[in-house]
C-alpha cells in the first residue's frame, strides 16, 4: 500500500492551492487599497507604489512558505 | 559552435526526460539543485574537510564569479570619481543605484550613524543582485536559489544586527532594551520570549523568502517548457514558449525586488537593534 505517497502528494496538491488563495487574497486587497490611495491623492502614488511593492513582496514570502514546504512533501 | 551543440543538448535532455518519466518531474529536481560539475560539464574538485562536504560546485563557482564582477566593478567606478565630483557613463548608473540604496533604503530605515553599515548593505545588495541575475542567462544557474547560500547571507545579516545592537548597548543592556515599556506587567513574559524568538525567525525568513521566490520563479519555467516534452507534442510550443517568456520578464523583475527587500529588511533589523528606543 503506497498510502504514505499518496497522501503526500495530495497533501501537497491540496496545500499549494490554499497557499495561493491566501497569497492572491492578501495581494489583491492591498492592491486595491492601493489604487484607492493613488485615486485620492495622486501626487503621492509614487510612495505608495514603493510601499506596495514592498507589502506586496513580504506577502509573497509568507505564502512561499508554505510552498515550501509542499514541495518537501511532494518529493517524499 | 553553440548551434552545432544544440542537436546535442536537445538529445541530452530528451534523454534525462525519457530516463525521469516514471519519476514524473525529477529532471525538474535535477536542474535546480546544484552540480558537482560547472556548468553540469566541467568537473570541479571535491574537497572533504572535517567530515563536511566543502566540494567547489556550481554554485560557489557563480558565487565568486560574481564576488569578482562586483569587486571589479565597484572598484572601476570608485576610481572614475578621481577627477571630478561628477561621474560620468557607467559610473553614472551605478551611482543612481548605489544613491537610491542609500538615500531611500538606508537613511529612513536605519536613522543616525548609517554610515558604518552602508558598506555590508551596499555590497549585500550587489551582490544578491548579481547571482540573482546569473540564474537568468543561459548555461547559468542562480546560486540564491540553494537554502544554503540564503542561510550563509541571512546568518552574516544576523550576526551583524546582533553585533551591532551588543556594541551600542552592551550584551546586557541589549537585552533589557528589547523589553518594552508601557505594557502591563502579567504580559512581560510572553512579550520577553516572543522578542527572543523573533531574533532568530527574522533572519530565517529572510533566507527562505529570497530561497523560495528564486527557486519557485525557475521551476515555473521549467515546468512550462517541460510539458512540451511530457505532452510529447510540438503544438503546445507556442502557448508554452510564450507563457515561459512572461514569466522569465516576471523572474526579471523578482531578481531586482528580492534583493530590495533583503537589504531593506536587513537595514530594518539592523535599525531596530541599534536604536531600542523605538
Amino acid at each position: 500500500m503506497e498510502w504514505a505517497s499518496a497522501l503526500a502528494y495530495l497533501g501537497a496538491g491540496i496545500g499549494a492551492g490554499l497557499v495561493v488563495i491566501g497569497g492572491g487574497l492578501g495581494i489583491g486587497k492591498l492592491a486595491g487599497q492601493a489604487m484607492d490611495a493613488s485615486g485620492r491623492q495622486p501626487e503621492a502614488s509614487g510612495d505608495i507604489r514603493t510601499s506596495m511593492i514592498i507589502a506586496a513582496a513580504l506577502i509573497e514570502g509568507i505564502s512561499l512558505f508554505g510552498l515550501v514546504i509542499a514541495i518537501l512533501l511532494a518529493l517524499k | 559552435m553553440l548551434i552545432a551543440e544544440l542537436p546535442l543538448v536537445a538529445q541530452h535532455v530528451a534523454d534525462k526526460v525519457e530516463h525521469a518519466e516514471e519519476q514524473g518531474g525529477g529532471w525538474i529536481i535535477h536542474h535546480i539543485l546544484d552540480n558537482y560539475n560547472f556548468l553540469g560539464i566541467y568537473p570541479l574538485p571535491r574537497i572533504h574537510l572535517f567530515g563536511m562536504d566543502l566540494s567547489i560546485t556550481n554554485h560557489v563557482m557563480f558565487m565568486f564569479m560574481a564576488a569578482i564582477i562586483v569587486f571589479f566593478i565597484m572598484k572601476y567606478v570608485a576610481n572614475s570619481y578621481g577627477k571630478s565630483r561628477v561621474p560620468h557613463g557607467f559610473a553614472n548608473l551605478m551611482e543612481i543605484l548605489i544613491v537610491f540604496i542609500r538615500d531611500e533604503v538606508v537613511k529612513p530605515t536605519l536613522g543616525g550613524g548609517y554610515e558604518k553599515f552602508l558598506p555590508f548593505l551596499l555590497t549585500l545588495f550587489f551582490f544578491i543582485l548579481t547571482l540573482n541575475l546569473f540564474g537568468l542567462v543561459p548555461y547559468g544557474s542562480a546560486a540564491t536559489g540553494d537554502i544554503a547560500v540564503t542561510s550563509g547571507l541571512a546568518t552574516l545579516s544576523f550576526l551583524v544586527i546582533q553585533g551591532a545592537g551588543m556594541k551600542k548597548a552592551g550584551v546586557i543592556g541589549y537585552f533589557k532594551g528589547m523589553i518594552p515599556h508601557g505594557i502591563p506587567s502579567w504580559v512581560l513574559p510572553i512579550m520577553f520570549i516572543v522578542e527572543i524568538l523573533g531574533i532568530f525567525t527574522k533572519p530565517f525568513a529572510l533566507a527562505v523568502r529570497l530561497f523560495a521566490n528564486m527557486t519557485a520563479g525557475h521551476v515555473v519555467i521549467f515546468s512550462l517548457i517541460g510539458l512540451i516534452f511530457i505532452l510529447k507534442t510540438l503544438w503546445v510550443s507556442p502557448v508554452s514558449v510564450g507563457f515561459a517568456l512572461f514569466i522569465y520578464l516576471l523572474e526579471i523583475l523578482v531578481a531586482f525586488i528580492q534583493a530590495y527587500i533583503f537589504t531593506i529588511l536587513s537595514s530594518l533589523f539592523i535599525g531596530m537593534a541599534v536604536h531600542q528606543e523605538h
